[in-house]
């Protein structure tokens, strides 16, 4: 009953994301185990080591990239390159670490991304955007998401529906409303100064690339330095006990699909800066990618843990393996494949350490 | 014919060669080999082989770039390999292929790859052209000439040169043909399968269709939509035997969704009419050579756009001209022919038809 109210306190104290892996499982701390393996072991289990293979995985794509593609890897357009490629699915996947820490999980990522690209550039919108500023594109694709995460969340907390199910029934939805509101057609962006502020540079990068990490620090710091980002993680360890210490976690569930909702609306305005449409079939499949980047960032599936560092790591490994891959003429059917294979190998190993943890 | 081409196309002329190609004359098997439809070269005669030839003869290496959608479609899956093809036959040319993508998002990154290693030329069929239009235009800007294949950019400063299939037309050609082979029959029951229909490029072809018949007194009396899919055709076309007792034609718009019409057509041991695919695959060509089944003929969307693009792009980076024109620059536009092949011609056909 206490429990989440001791986690708090030792949070404080804690480097950051060590506290996530901790969480509220545990009635018994481990301060490092007395032989060699051990504390070889409670060093992976810190975020520092679980990152620390992440590094190491990302390093040794870099060195495969520069060693098969040489310069035209190491270039800075080419890192920016990636960057871009990596900024949407990043933010989206952002918002997928919270929702998955907190035990929940959304399927409906790409069809809110699609919704809101559509809804912020019907031609109604785009008119009151011409007379006012591109402002109002931003509002209504924020409004967009933050209306789908509240339903998701509503549907899922107060109508009991599985995550699964509500945030699947999102997905066929809110992709056949953005059929039928833009006729399946790609609608144009026609507002001046709207691409042109996602594409401006800031010190040589664009500014959707800065908007990712400006997300992911914000998501950081939130999950980590906050009461929201503490209770996330109680409630997706054990939301029994997160009520019984006081957290509304109905509330806090609703609360997650909607920040969910609001980095897809993110998203969304970013890749409509970047491709100047919106269009039902923008999103496709982001939600797979998203669930890959969180889970091999060594976010738990099941929640209580969770780690934005992780997840920046696992977006930008397959962003980087995707054009390393570019670069080197191979399929995507043989990434895809490679893709599947490097997930397999991460939640194994995650397993394999959340094993001997809980036998210890 | 120049002396390099009978090795590079060795391997291509022993697979044609099964087919009764053999018997064609030099200048169709130029057609089938460099890839272009052969309706190109048709009338061009002995000049064009000429000039096909010096063009062929290898220039400067030039560094291409392809991307195009996920080949979730026989139609999409021949435009990827029929570009390699195309490319293959060059030793000049060095073909860095960024594949099969549905997600514009990574269609851009791949794009922007390309600028960034200063590819010659950049060849693309993308997945919605009005999304990849800015990156386009940057390649453009950065003195890249982009080709722009099957669905158009929403600026026409985006690409230099665009080739083009031609929707409308292929429903004038199927309708045309349809009204020649119910010649007098003004009561005459024409039904038709479209593919999807919110897409503008149904809507052009059925406009095609209905204005064909129009000029021969007929009308479209039973239309439904399917999606491309094989599934969605057998389930379009059952809905439409039930709908209608008798038929005399019907056009389908497409042969991979064909293959499931045809399915359904069995199922209800209809026969009584006949019917005109769309697209042109291989499977719909064979059918119409052995005759026997309800599909007397179909009409080509060439899956080999992708590599017209390919050639063009070469001609750009080397800074040749097409041949057979007087221009010395590469058109701005290409526009393919949509032909009705049936049991006559499809030998010419079949080369070039795509796998489903």
């Amino acid at each position: 009953m206490s429990s989440p109210g001791v986690t708090e306190s030792q949070d404080a104290e804690q480097p950051a994301r060590a506290a996530g892996p901790e969480q509220p499982h545990e009635s018994t701390r481990r301060t490092g185990g007395g032989d060699l393996s051990t504390r070889a072991l409670s060093l992976l289990q810190t975020g520092v080591g679980r990152n620390a293979g992440l590094v190491v995985a990302l390093l040794l794509l870099c060195v495969v990239g520069a060693f098969t593609a040489g310069d035209r890897f190491a270039s800075t357009d080419n890192a920016l390159t990636i960057l871009r490629l990596a900024a949407t699915i990043g933010v989206v996947s952002i918002g997928m670490t919270f929702v998955i820490t907190g035990g929940g999980i959304d399927l409906s990522v790409g069809a809110i991304l699609a919704l809101s690209s559509v809804w912020c550039t019907t031609l109604a919108t785009q008119v009151i955007a011409e007379d006012t500023h591109w402002i109002v594109m931003a509002g209504v694709a924020l409004l967009v998401g933050i209306g789908c995460g509240l339903v998701n969340g509503v549907l899922i907390s107060y109508g009991r529906v599985v995550p699964f199910i509500a945030t699947l029934a999102m997905l066929a939805s809110a992709r056949g409303l953005a059929e039928i509101i833009s006729l399946r057609r790609t609608q144009i962006v026609t507002v001046p100064g709207f691409r042109d502020f996602f594409t401006a540079r800031l010190l040589g990068v664009e500014v959707q690339v800065w908007l990712f990490a400006l997300v992911a620090v914000i998501g950081w710091v939130v999950l980590n330095r906050t009461t929201f980002g503490r209770r996330t993680i109680a409630v997706g360890g054990n939301p029994e006990a997160a009520r019984l210490a006081g957290i509304n976690v109905r509330r806090h569930t609703v609360l997650l699909y909607v920040l969910v909702g609001v980095c897809c609306a993110i998203a969304a305005l970013m890749l409509v800066a970047r491709t100047t449409t919106g269009s039902s079939t923008h999103g496709t499949l982001y939600e797979l990618d998203a669930i890959a980047a969180v889970v091999i960032g060594g976010t738990l599936l099941s929640g209580g843990r969770g780690t934005i560092v992780g997840t920046v790591f696992g977006v930008l490994i397959f962003t980087t393996l995707t054009n390393v891959f570019t670069l080197n003429n191979r399929s995507i059917s043989e990434q895809s494949l490679l893709k599947g294979a490097i997930i397999v190998v991460a939640v194994l190993l995650q397993q394999r350490l959340a094993n001997r943890k809980s036998s210890e | 014919m120049s002396l390099r081409s009978p090795l590079a196309r060795a391997p291509r002329a022993r697979r044609i060669g099964a087919g009764a190609v053999t018997a064609l004359a030099a200048v169709s098997l130029a057609a089938c080999t460099s890839n272009t439809p052969s309706t190109e070269n048709e009338d061009a005669s002995g000049q064009q082989a000429q000039n096909v030839v010096a063009n062929d003869e290898p220039g400067d290496e030039v560094v291409i770039g392809f991307s195009a959608p996920a080949a979730d479609h026989g139609w999409m899956g021949s435009i990827t390999t029929s570009a390699k093809k195309a490319a293959e036959q060059y030793s000049d040319v060095d073909l860095r292929v960024a594949e099969g993508t549905n997600d514009v998002n990574l269609q851009i990154s791949q794009v922007e790859t390309f600028i960034n290693d200063g590819v010659d030329a950049i060849v693309l069929l993308p997945f919605d052209g009005a999304a990849m239009t800015p990156v386009a235009m940057k390649a453009m800007e950065a003195g890249i000439p982009v080709i722009n294949v099957d669905r158009e950019f929403d600026d026409p400063n985006a690409a230099r040169v665009t080739v083009l299939g031609d929707n409308y037309g292929m429903g004038v050609s199927a309708g045309t043909y349809i009204c020649s082979q119910l010649e007098g029959q003004s009561d005459a029951v024409v039904a038709e399968i479209a593919g999807i229909d919110s897409l503008p490029l149904t809507q052009d072809r059925s406009q095609g269709f209905e204005d064909a018949l129009k000029s021969c007194g007929l009308d479209v009396d039973n239309r439904v939509a399917a999606d491309f899919t094989v599934e969605g055709g057998e389930r379009a076309a059952s809905n439409l035997l039930q709908a209608a007792p008798k038929i005399d034609a019907i056009w389908n718009h497409d042969d991979d969704q064909g293959v499931g019409v045809l399915a359904a057509i069995q199922n209800a041991n209809r026969d009584e009419f006949f019917m005109v695919g769309g697209a042109g695959s291989a499977n719909a060509m064979r059918s119409i050579k052995e005759g026997g089944s309800v599909l007397q003929a179909t009409v080509i969307y060439p899956s080999t756009q992708a590599a017209d693009g390919i050639k063009l792009a070469r001609l750009l980076a080397q800074e040749k001209a097409l041949g057979d024109l007087v221009e010395v620059e590469v058109p701005r536009e290409v526009q393919l022919y949509a032909p009705v092949v049936t049991k006559e011609n499809v030998d010419q056909f079949l080369p070039t038809a795509f796998e489903s």
